[in-house]
């Protein structure tokens, strides 16, 4: 049985599990790895009392496809892997992009690259999420920085994904995934659990035709529709059709059902920004030892206020153009060596000052790293 | 006799007429697998509408794309894990797999033996052209040794996967091989695994004269299946250390492995939901 209401102490993985199922998965395809093993382990139990499947792949580029094929089967379906096994996802990732197939894919950053610090937090993840696929495509990435917002935000992607025909991706990191905290999981009613579209009607049907919101229906298998789906570029009946055109029709909608549904699907924390003058950018487990580092400078008289990103991407441009003629100084820390740094200068250009705060990986940021930085940029 | 174009073909029901003519080269054999696989799901009496077929990427990559039926063309040695979801999710379908020798046991080799030793409820016709045609005719592992390719222009030096051997080693309950030329014994062979379950295997060899045929002197379709015809030698239940592919032996052919009682993954997943469900949970 999926969860009843009531409050849980879970850490980040077992959070991510539970909302999957409360959402509705009932698939989850997985390759051990640290450190999300935990997701999958709690999945091989849960699914099957729920109705579903676990399946433990061959590696990665099995465990993404076979969620691929499940999502076309009707079942929502997710997975979970860290670095390594992210990297051997990308090429489905573009597939599903493409095929406009919902998926979840949660990936629990830890430093890297290569084999890194299997156990140690990392946030280098954050461009290959959105760039990692080969051509232009756009996905939906989420970052929660506490247990109750892995629950919540699991649910959202989910949503997120049957809405819009997406994979999105769940960016946690190790440090999230292993913290304990209590999460409120809500009552059925509280609970907004979105599903795909179908297609009102067999005759005529276009499988690729997209209704106004650029998402177009999708058919259930099994039920006379005779649809092909490929990831090569395809006309409105889902046929290969190797033409500029189409290609250029196609892509944009693909790139375009996301971009213009920006506003629906970004959301931002910001904490004592009401009168801030200078502003730490922070996403994931580095939005906690942010907002110590804001109250500390509130206590020395700093105007410190922090912007907690929980959409990466889309990327929140229009809320930082908006921000950016109030703020004189934004410092971006994240646990890399600069990604969301170019983003955030790539949307302010030259209306405020953007430092980069990095870490390499392996250990968040302190408070009193961030403090430091803030009383120095503050005189 | 004047020249008469056929318009209407007896089972044009199952294929998406809209999109031929096929991309297929002159000579290739794909055409008759597919012609093959369609009397074989006659003859089974599978309703199109209960069956979903998965190509990965390749000259039969394609035949998914053809066929009016739900139909998936993923990417390049991935229909096995994409056809494994599929039918998790939908146990009640027939769920075929319809690839080349590339990218099945090639690029998706670990694929192919993991879902053997699963026995995921798969029905997996390999066609086996013994190269990388799509792509100009390059080596594979399925190139028998000494062959010419656009990669091995002085010979194969690897040795090829015996295909039956690998299957049957991994686990799969149904192994047969056929060639091109064998449309009938292949057809009946397909009827024939529609009606078993778990992980099914059958190899096609066939036939590619433009990318491997012309630099093996065997430059037509024709030639080709003048070897076939020549070479090989039909043998049920054979030693499957003896069905390797070599240019100058006899090439064995027949129904290798039929395991009828083997549980499938699928039944025993959804066995164990019955199973879980059914215990009171303690947590």
């Amino acid at each position: 049985m999926s969860l009843e209401p009531g409050t849980y102490f879970f850490s980040g993985n077992e959070a991510v599990a539970e909302a999957a199922l409360l959402a509705g998965c009932r698939f989850f395809a997985g390759y051990p790895i640290t450190p999300t093993s935990e997701l999958a382990e709690r999945m091989a139990r849960r699914l099957p009392q729920v109705g579903g499947v676990f399946i433990q792949m061959e590696d990665e580029i099995g465990s993404i496809m076979a969620i691929i094929g499940a999502s076309w089967g009707g079942l929502k379906a997710m997975t979970a892997t860290s670095g390594p096994g992210f990297s051997l996802m990308q090429e489905s990732i573009g597939f599903a992009a493409m095929t406009e197939t919902p998926i979840v894919v949660c990936n629990v950053q830890r430093a890297g690259p290569s084999t890194g610090m299997p156990t140690y937090v990392g946030q280098g993840d954050v461009m290959q999420a959105k760039w990692g696929s080969h051509g232009p495509y756009e996905i939906i990435a989420l970052s929660p920085s506490s247990v109750q917002e892995c629950f919540d935000m699991t649910i959202r992607a989910f949503n997120l994904s049957e809405k819009y025909r997406v994979p999105v991706i769940l960016l946690m990191d190790e440090r999230l995934s292993h913290l304990y905290e209590k999460v409120r999981v809500p009552s059925k009613n509280e609970l907004i659990i979105i599903n795909r579209k179908k297609p009102r009607e067999k005759k005529g049907f276009l499988p690729y035709k997209a209704d106004d919101d650029l998402v177009p229906p999708m058919p259930p298998v099994g039920e006379g529709y005779h649809f092909h789906v490929t990831g090569l570029t395809h006309d409105e009946r889902g046929y290969p059709h190797m033409d500029p055109e189409v290609q250029e029709s196609l892509i944009r909608r693909l790139n375009d059902k996301i971009r213009k549904h920006v506003d629906d699907i970004v959301e931002i924390d910001t904490f004592m920004m009401d009168d801030a003058d200078i502003a730490i950018v922070a996403f994931g487990s580095v939005v906690r030892p942010s907002i110590r580092a804001i109250k500390l400078s509130r206590e020395r008289n700093i105007r410190a206020g922090l912007i907690a990103l929980k959409t990466i991407w889309p990327f929140p441009d229009k809320f930082f153009e908006d921000i950016s003629s109030r703020i004189n100084t934004f410092i971006v820390a994240e646990i890399n060596y600069g990604q969301v740094v170019r983003e955030v200068k790539r949307a302010i250009g030259d209306k405020a000052k953007v430092l980069l705060l990095p870490k390499m990986g392996g250990a968040l940021h302190t408070p009193e790293e961030l403090l430091d930085i803030l009383m120095r940029e503050a005189k | 006799m004047p020249m008469q174009f056929v318009k209407y073909h007896v089972r044009d029901k199952y294929l998406k007429t809209d999109r031929l003519p096929h991309i297929w080269c002159p000579g290739c054999g794909i055409g008759s697998i597919l012609n093959a696989f369609l009397l074989g799901l006659e003859k089974a009496n599978i309703d199109p509408d209960k069956l979903l077929v998965v190509s990965g990427i390749g000259c039969t990559g394609r035949v998914a794309g053809y066929l009016n039926m739900d139909t998936f063309h993923t990417t390049h040695g991935r229909a096995i894990p994409f056809a494994i979801g599929l039918k998790i999710a939908r146990p009640d379908m027939h769920v075929v797999v319809f690839s080349g020798d590339g990218d099945l046991v090639t690029i998706g080799g670990n694929h192919f033996i993991h879902a053997a030793r699963r026995n995921n409820d798969l029905l997996v016709i390999l066609v086996n052209n013994l190269n990388y045609g799509m792509t100009g005719g390059q080596v594979g592992a399925t190139t028998p040794h000494n062959a010419i390719t656009t990669t091995t222009p002085y010979g194969n030096i690897e040795d090829d996967f015996n295909i039956p051997f690998l299957a049957a080693a991994a686990g799969a309950v149904y192994v047969a091989r056929w060639t091109s030329l064998h449309v009938r014994r292949l057809a009946w062979s397909i009827a024939e695994a529609f009606h078993r379950k778990g992980f099914r295997l059958i190899e096609v060899i066939s036939q590619c004269p433009t990318t491997f045929g012309r630099r093996n002197k065997m430059p037509n379709g024709l030639d080709m299946l003048k070897w076939f015809r020549d070479n090989t030698i039909v043998k049920h239940n054979a030693d499957l250390r003896e069905t390797r592919i070599e240019l100058n032996r006899k090439i064995v052919i027949g129904k290798f492995i039929d395991i009828k009682d083997k549980p499938t993954f699928e039944e025993q997943a959804y066995g164990l939901v019955e199973k879980v469900r059914g215990v009171k949970r303690g947590e």
